[in-house]
């Protein structure tokens, strides 16, 4: 793997992330994660999605004609989503009622469209799926962030399992109800961009 | 004509596609700089929905559900294409955004300069897809229910991304920490809108 495709691969965690920085894909960022396990199961999902989406569509980029690239993309991408959904459904089955149409949602999460056109649709397949990879992760790593914050303070659990002992409850200390509700993934991940932002001082806006 | 009328006030009010699911998100704060392209986008959006949702009802109970397919034939009962259904809806979405258009460019090019690109991008917009597969997950009544409910949900969306352009525009004259500007602030105020919105919820009609 020389530097190039390093770069395309790990750009997107952090300078080029594309939740906090390049604003796509916020609607599903926002509403899974109010627990740990669904939030690593849908940034998992994302990333199979966008890598394979972009391979499909890198590989066939010169056969489709512009006009009707749109609906060639949407249809890619919902048949991929369609085979996830499936495969939920049959090995976890619980967390597939949790996600409910969130799953369903991939198809139209900006993330992959946004790839779609800026990256595959004029680079070879093997960075297209490089680049897919590593915008699921950017993805992932901004949902997993939220996700064990809300989890945490939320219900006092970290994947299901209590963290928080017994005895402070008793000494009176109580679950922040305000981290369930979904206002708070919005502020949490404010508070994401702001460190991201003060610690790079190119990203900012005027 | 209850149902009609809580379906319309529960999809702006209570289920709010932006406050309540975050669906649309992307757009909302991608082109809510200023009043005027927000209000013309979310036109577009109250309108796609508000045609896609009956057409999406009518191929959801007539093709796609188990036993849908009954006025073909006994033998079609057992039937079951709904896992088609993602795939059915969202070309119905591409091809009628396409179709929208092509007529509007024909016939209104006022309207269609002024919204320019949205009218495309609307294709991608989680919110009309998500209110396809509520659509779905509800089960409405009849197909006058899902339209009311489409109307609703744009109507509610539509409101959602004006004030939050309103208050955007105001924004410019405040002293904002570097770091936070654009982007980080317009989470916190979206969020701020989400919690006032959820005073909705609960509210029984």
């Amino acid at each position: 793997m020389n530097e190039k495709n390093k770069a395309i691969l790990f750009n997107p965690l952090s300078k080029d992330n594309p939740v906090t920085v390049q604003m796509l894909g916020i609607c599903s960022a926002l509403a899974v994660t109010s627990k740990l396990e669904p939030a690593v199961i849908m940034a998992i999902s994302v990333t199979a999605v966008i890598a394979f989406s972009n391979l499909i569509i890198s590989l066939i980029r010169n056969s489709v004609p512009g006009r009707i690239r749109i609906i060639v993309q949407l249809l890619v991408v919902a048949a991929l989503v369609t085979v996830i959904n499936e495969i939920l459904k049959a090995f976890a089955y619980d967390v597939s009622k949790q996600l409910s149409v969130f799953i369903g949602l991939i198809v139209t999460n900006c993330i992959v469209m946004g790839r779609l056109e800026a990256f595959a649709l004029g680079n070879k397949p093997w960075p297209s799926f490089l680049d897919g990879i590593g915008n699921g992760l950017g993805y992932g790593l901004i949902l997993v962030i939220v996700g064990f914050f809300r989890e945490l303070f939320g219900s006092g659990t970290l994947w299901g399992f209590r963290l928080i002992p017994e005895a402070f409850y008793e000494a009176g200390y109580a679950n922040n109800g305000l981290m369930i509700l979904p206002p708070m993934a919005l502020i949490l991940v404010a508070c994401v961009i702001w460190i991201h932002r003060s610690k790079d001082k190119n990203l900012q806006e005027k | 004509m209850q149902d009609y009328l809580s379906t319309f006030v529960r999809s702006i009010f209570m289920e709010n596609m932006l406050f309540a699911y975050f669906l649309g998100m992307c757009s909302f704060l991608a082109i809510s700089k200023n009043v005027k392209t927000a209000f013309g986008l979310g036109i577009a959006v109250t309108f796609v929905l508000f045609v896609t949702l009956p057409v999406n009802y009518l191929l959801e109970n007539y093709v796609l559900k188990q036993g849908a397919l009954n006025w073909l034939g006994e033998s079609f009962a057992e039937v079951d294409l709904s896992f088609l259904s993602l795939i059915i809806f969202i070309a119905v979405v591409a091809s009628i955004v396409q179709l929208l258009e092509m007529i509007i460019e024909k016939f209104l090019p006022g309207l269609y300069n002024s919204l320019g690109i949205f009218l495309p991008l609307i294709a991608v917009n989680c919110a009309i897809l998500g209110g396809s597969l509520f659509m779905q997950q509800k089960d409405f009544p009849s197909t006058g229910v899902a339209t009311i409910y489409g109307l609703g949900s744009g109507i509610g969306w539509l409101m959602a991304i004006t004030g939050m352009a309103a208050i955007r525009e105001k924004l410019q004259y405040s002293d904002i920490p570097k770091p936070l500007k654009g982007l980080g602030i317009a989470f916190i105020i979206t969020a701020l809108m989400g919690l006032g919105f959820m005073s909705f919820s609960g509210i029984k009609i």
